[in-house]
């Protein structure tokens, strides 16, 4: 089977591979235990490995160990039907949501009993909350067709029925209760009639999920849309007979991991902890393409365009968001001027600096942004979400700030606003008059904020990456992608000289001409051909570096470096001393305007036009390896393979 | 499927569905001889060898087997 997005909880990172031997260890680790349950609880579990971690906190609990920083909650379960496997993975869900949840079951089909005896199992535990997990089953729905006076009086008995349980539980435990709307049967009797004709069960149930929502308007008590979520799914995929006649199950045991996070996410909005600000990566999240590269016109964020239109539903929900009272904010690695230029001149844009509370376009790393944005806002860490295309960000950010929610995203950017919206990050219990008034106050400046220090050890997440950078000269294979690359990088790109794809082969055949293409890989795959250099001989045993360019999305991970040091033993080799760099400014390459002096090239002239010039000894020059291993493959006379 | 990939399987997954890494699957093994193998687990473990293997088996199907052999046996009778 595939994976699917609610069933499988795809916004998640999956579990690691020894997930079974993390659970083990982690008890042997030194109290408290709490932030590292959690970290395991945030990953796409299924039902089994939600069960393993229910168990280790079962061991944690009964050794006393200290579960902080997990906040305590006790929920009492009432259910007409078997919720055995609820609770275990309820247990372990509610950790990903920084509950250490303790669980009261009533014994199976006694709702009623344990509402209204003093003296049951679930008042005596005097529970925060009680969920009262019911289905269809429970209640008396069946009446007569087409009588409507029937069918009031039948609704109002279901809806009494719900009533009586809310009273006892709130008389004799004063808990807040939460109902779940109905779940109406796949099955229909007529057709689309039965949506129509009173007295069908389709129709009664409209009325019965209309009356609990009433129900609850006003009261401290809550409704879990139960209705919602199999809609969701699909009603055929929710509801399995063959479960419920099996073992009573009240819906298909594939959904437990989804039922289980949308009860954990509406007991910690109930706690106060919904998340406030959604921090928007810009190329390639909010419209397609990369706008120093692409430019206005070259990005995609149009209608009448199947992408650009991807990206639009993006920004839309964004927006929406904001109207609810959710913050946005902008990390991107770009140049803030031309980040802001698709905000202040694309004709299709949704958002405009006006909704961006804080705008961070810099190219530090991201982690180190986002606490400048939380520090700016007076807000927490556990109030943010980032959404950012790029997995290498995502993972640098989970690693260094696990406080941040940070979603996996699907490859077709149709699907990002369904997966953000699916993620329920935002999940919320009341709409007040602040929430309104927060869109408001900060809607001003899309203000830019200095940083404070770094966030954390990026060299040890560079080294998680596993990369693997490969350099070859040019070749027939790689020309067109070469060519490519040349006449498309404007920001990372030293010289900006565009060669045509002839040009491109005549540097590869001239024997004097010292050319690399460079390939790296990591974990999360290939990232394909992401360098380019061109040295033509200038003098005797010189190299001028004519061309030196990179792809953005692999900037901050030690990749020039790599690069300069495969130059430098090449040159070498070859009895050249002295490499000769140039900088030529345009309006799109500033972020390389430090290129070389931070390569520690000497500077050794200025033109009047901006252009720099700098140098630098091979013969003594010494480059730190970064974390990759290095392939070095079809250069003439020299080992086919070295590593670093 | 042949015989040795559904015992490998199944390895995998009556280690998840026990919590425990040490049970070795065998023929002969029973639910005597696994603590937590009770009548809710059981289900549990059918559900999780469903999904597993893509099948699905009739209520009168999942009481049958006694032991892991005859578990094995209806697997590969379903499975392709």
């Amino acid at each position: 089977m595939s994976p699917d997005l609610f069933r499988d909880l795809t916004w998640l990172p999956q579990p690691p591979p020894d997930f079974s031997v993390h659970c083990r260890r982690l008890l042997d680790s030194t109290p408290p235990y709490g932030a590292r349950l959690r970290a395991l609880a945030s990953h796409a579990l299924n039902e089994n490995q939600l069960n393993r971690l229910a168990k280790l906190m079962a061991t944690a609990r009964e050794s006393r160990s200290d579960l902080k920083p997990l906040m305590p909650l006790r929920l009492g379960v009432v259910s007409n039907a078997t919720v055995d496997f609820i609770v275990p993975s309820l247990v372990a869900t509610a950790m990903r949501h920084g509950i250490a949840l303790e669980c009261v079951t009533a014994e199976y089909d006694q709702v009623l009993q344990n509402a209204l005896s003093p003296h049951s199992t679930i008042n005596r535990a005097q529970p925060d909350a009680v969920l009262v997990a019911i289905d269809y089953r429970a209640l008396p729905l069946r009446c007569a067709l087409g009588g409507i006076k029937e069918v009031e009086n039948t609704v109002r008995q279901a809806l009494g029925y719900i009533e009586t349980v809310r009273a006892g539980l709130k008389a004799h435990s004063k808990t807040v209760c939460i109902l779940q709307t109905i779940a109406p049967p796949a099955e229909r009797l007529f057709g689309s009639f039965d949506r129509i004709l009173p007295g069908t069960l389709r129709n009664i149930i409209d009325r019965v999920n209309f009356g609990i929502a009433e129900s609850v308007c006003g009261t401290e008590d809550l409704v879990l849309d139960v209705a919602g979520l199999a809609e969701t799914v699909g009603l055929a995929n929710w509801h399995s007979p063959a479960e419920w006649n099996l073992a009573k199950l009240p819906f298909s045991n594939s959904y437990l991991p989804l039922y289980a996070e949308h009860v954990a996410r509406l007991l910690s909005a109930w706690r106060g902890r919904s998340r406030r600000v959604l921090i928007l990566d810009l190329d390639n999240t909010v419209w397609g393409g990369v706008i120093g590269d692409d430019g206005l016109e070259g990005i995609q964020c149009a209608q009448g365009d199947p992408t650009g239109e991807a990206f639009l539903t993006t920004q839309r929900l964004a927006l929406e968001l904001r109207e609810r009272g959710i913050v946005l904010t902008v990390s991107s690695k770009n140049n803030d001027e031309v980040a802001r230029l698709p905000f202040r001149k694309h004709p299709e844009m949704l958002l405009k600096e006006e909704h961006i509370a804080v705008f961070q376009a810099n190219w530090n790393d991201k982690a180190t942004n986002i606490r400048a944005i939380a520090h700016e806002l007076s807000l927490g860490l556990d109030s943010m979400v980032f959404l950012d295309d790029n997995p290498v960000e995502r993972n640098l950010v989970r690693q260094l700030l696990p406080e941040v929610a940070v979603p996996e995203l699907p490859g077709d950017p149709a699907l990002y606003a369904r997966t953000l919206a699916a993620a329920g990050y935002f999940e919320s219990i009341v709409f007040s008059d602040e929430d309104v008034k927060r869109a408001r106050y900060y809607q001003d400046n899309a203000r830019r904020v200095g940083l404070q220090k770094d966030a954390g050890d990026i060299d040890a997440y560079l080294a998680s990456l596993q990369m693997e950078i490969t350099f070859q000269p040019f070749d027939e294979a790689g020309r067109a992608r070469i060519a490519q690359l040349i006449n498309k990088s404007n920001q990372y790109n030293l010289t900006t000289k565009r060669y045509t794809e002839a040009e491109v082969a005549s540097a590869e055949r001239d024997p004097t001409c010292f050319t690399l293409q460079i390939r790296l890989s990591d974990i999360f795959g290939d990232n394909g051909m992401i360098s380019v250099v061109i040295c033509r001989p200038r003098a005797l045993a010189e190299w001028q570096i004519d061309t030196w360019l990179m792809s953005c999305r692999v900037l901050g991970r030690r990749v020039e470096q790599m690069v300069l040091r495969e130059v430098v033993d090449h040159a070498k080799r070859r009895g050249i001393r002295w490499l000769i760099g140039t900088y030529r400014p345009t309006d799109r390459n500033k972020l390389v305007e430090d290129h070389y002096a931070k390569l520690r090239f000497s500077h050794i002239g200025q033109d009047a036009d901006g252009t720099t010039t700098w140098s630098l000894d091979a013969s003594s020059a010494t480059i730190e390896t970064a974390f990759m291993v290095v392939r070095s493959i079809g250069f003439p006379k020299a080992t086919d393979s070295h590593d670093a | 499927m042949d015989v040795a990939e559904i015992y490998r399987t199944l390895t995998d997954i009556f280690h998840d569905v026990f919590g425990d890494d040490s049970i070795s699957v065998l023929p002969d093994l029973t639910a005597n001889d696994v603590d937590e193998w009770d009548s809710l687990t059981h289900i549990r473990l059918i559900l999780t060898v469903e999904k597993a293997f893509n099948v699905k088996f009739s209520a009168s199907e999942i009481s049958k087997p006694k032991k892991v052999e005859d578990l094995v046996e209806l697997i590969h009778s379903k499975a392709h």
